[in-house]
């Protein structure tokens, strides 16, 4: 069986997240990494392959974006990928969420993989819908924000996967193909060791342009996208709360109590 | 004419709220750009005439019906691909929800269309539908304009209300799909299943809610002394993250897949605050959080915050409630 992990490159957590006035696009400089919810994809991809129901030939890293998406895909290896692929081109820059998730589609159909894994969403761009996207496209079965899934071998391998949805828990049988994006309960991740993160370098990585898998030019980037988004603005104002800095507890909890009595909810 | 299709979620016989909800705007949208709004619904029998007709008293011309598996996304991708195929419609549109989220993302890929998800507002420019989303946490909104044939519009849980319902009924037309073969390659096995205690938290006046931050499954025997101090109409509420991680029981479950409530006070302790969180308790009348992250982004919609160990504050906050309300 063979699994491709889609992996992104974002901006790191503690950054503040801008948007560009120039482009009106997010503002993607500065320190970045591999988007945390991710992991979760790769450990998944993992336990698939030590858990023994199925043999896993290989475990693919791949992304889309600019060059330094090579440290995500670095990273996603040092978490047990075996090699990688980055598909970067300036063609592709701008491109929505559909444009995108078309360009992941073609590069994902030339690995041909059984499986798809990926995380529940980004850290920066919250669209939770990326999977379902690259799915229709690759003609397979998509089933997102899985908490709990299970592989069973055999003629056809399947993927027993629980998940929440409006009324309750969900339990679906998908035969694969498939694409999975699994929730950041599934598992905790490991630490990637010393050796596997100074190793991770020199593990396969494969650079394609555009035009190298087919993508069609004229669905993807700036013009090939259905959406346009701009005219940014604030949202309504909400008075900013009272905030307390703890330093003593007694203090404190006396002017919580205070509050609370003040709003008669004692 | 520029129709809007709305998708309508069913569980054992009874619409979705929020899918409703969003009937009721696509019906608005639909006047105001000059054309209808139609619903699609997938499922087995419990889709009654009796019942699908109901959808036009939220403003639904058509209810276009077809028999298929239901609670999975692909089977009302390839409906509702059939329905605009042959009618033409120009946006579709969603209540929020899981489910929303797959069949639009889906949709938009097989029709080579246009999708913008977490809308919380729809408007109207030069008689075209933009949808306008919270981008960056929620500190700014960004307007989604929409080129081509198609626009998916997806809601934000709870973005759209509900209209008084009127007495109108939908023409329900049934549908033949032929399902795609990738469709059948997904079985729900079980749906809607419940898990852990049965515990009120919609009637409740005061909840104080926990999330991970609490640390550890025990970590709610905090949470559960303070409610017990308030004492009156209270109860303990969850994050999605710990009900997943096993420290609660799912039916107390505020948030996206969870449920929605507006208590008088909302005290949330260890939650760092997420849009699927938010998007569930935003409308209580007092939010008060205690987190130790001081960027926390539940402080920026917090009535009051604090900035410390929940460990710390919680037990001699329940001390100090107790003693309040016995002298």
């Amino acid at each position: 069986m063979k699994i491709c992990v889609l992996v992104k490159e974002v901006p790191d957590a503690a950054v503040e997240k801008r948007i560009d006035p120039s482009t009106g696009r997010m503002d993607r400089s500065g320190e970045r990494n591999l988007n945390p919810y991710d992991t979760h994809a790769i450990e998944a991809a993992m336990q698939i392959r030590e858990g023994g129901a199925v043999e896993v030939s290989e475990i693919i890293a791949v992304t889309m974006g600019p060059g330094t998406a090579t440290r995500a895909l670095q990273k996603a290896v040092s978490l047990g990928a075996d090699r990688s692929l980055h598909l970067t081109d300036d063609a592709l820059v701008g491109s929505d969420v559909a444009a995108t998730g078309y360009a992941l589609s073609k590069a994902l159909e030339s690995e041909s993989p059984d499986l798809v894994l990926l995380g529940q969403q980004s850290d920066d761009g919250e669209c939770y819908t990326i999977g379902a996207v690259v799915a229709d496209h690759l003609k397979m079965p998509s089933l997102t924000q899985v908490i709990k899934m299970d592989v069973s071998g055999g003629e056809a391998p399947a993927l027993t996967c629980e998940r929440q949805a409006e009324y309750g828990y969900d339990t679906v049988q998908i035969t694969l193909p498939a694409v999975i994006s699994v929730g950041d309960a599934i598992n905790e991740p490991r630490y990637p060791s010393l050796k596997a993160i100074m190793g991770a370098k020199k593990k396969p990585l494969q650079t394609v342009a555009a035009g190298d898998i087919g993508i069609d030019p004229t669905l993807v980037g700036t013009d090939g996208s259905r959406v346009r988004c701009g005219d940014f603005h604030d949202p309504p104002a909400k008075s900013a709360g009272q905030i307390i800095e703890d330093d003593d507890t007694d203090e404190t909890v006396a002017k919580i109590v205070a509050w609370l009595d003040e709003r008669k909810l004692i | 004419m520029p129709d809007v299709l709305v998708y309508v979620l069913h569980y054992e016989g009874a619409f979705n709220k929020n899918s409703l909800g969003a009937v009721s705007e696509g019906a608005k949208q639909a006047a105001a750009i000059g054309g209808e709004c139609h619903a699609v619904v997938v499922g087995g029998d419990d889709l009654s005439d009796e019942l699908c007709k109901t959808v036009g008293n939220y403003g639904a011309k058509k209810v276009f019906r077809a028999q298929g598996a239901e609670g999975l996304a692909q089977p009302v991708i390839d409906a509702m691909d059939k329905v605009i195929g042959d009618h033409g419609h120009s946006y579709a549109l969603f209540g929020g929800g899981l489910l929303g989220f797959e069949i639009g993302a889906g949709l938009a890929a097989r029709r080579n269309a246009g999708v913008t998800m977490e809308v919380i507002k729809i408007k109207v420019d030069d008689a075209k539908l933009v949808a306008e989303r919270p981008i960056l946490q929620d500190s700014k909104i960004s307007d989604s304009h929409y080129r081509g044939d198609l626009g998916i519009i997806i809601g934000r849980i709870n973005a759209f209300e509900l209209a008084p319902p009127t007495s109108d009924v939908a023409e329900i037309v049934d549908v033949d799909v032929d399902y795609s073969p990738w469709s059948a390659q997904a079985t729900m096995v079980q749906r809607g299943e419940q898990r852990g205690a049965d515990v009120d938290i919609e009637g409740a006046d005061i909840l104080i809610a926990g999330g991970r931050g609490l640390g550890k499954a025990e970590g709610f025997e905090l949470a559960e002394e303070l409610a017990k101090a308030f004492g009156g109409n209270s109860a303990v509420a969850a994050t999605r993250a710990v009900v997943d991680a096993g420290w609660y029981p799912y039916a107390a479950q505020i948030g996206q897949t969870g449920k929605t409530v507006s208590p008088k006070l909302y005290l949330a302790a260890g939650i760092s605050g997420a849009i699927q969180h938010k998007v569930g308790m935003q409308s209580s009348e007092n939010i008060v959080a205690v987190n130790k992250d001081a960027n926390a982004p539940i402080f920026e919609f917090s009535d009051l915050g604090i900035v410390g160990d929940l460990n710390k504050i919680l037990p001699k906050l329940t001390a100090a409630i107790k003693a309040k309300k016995a002298s």
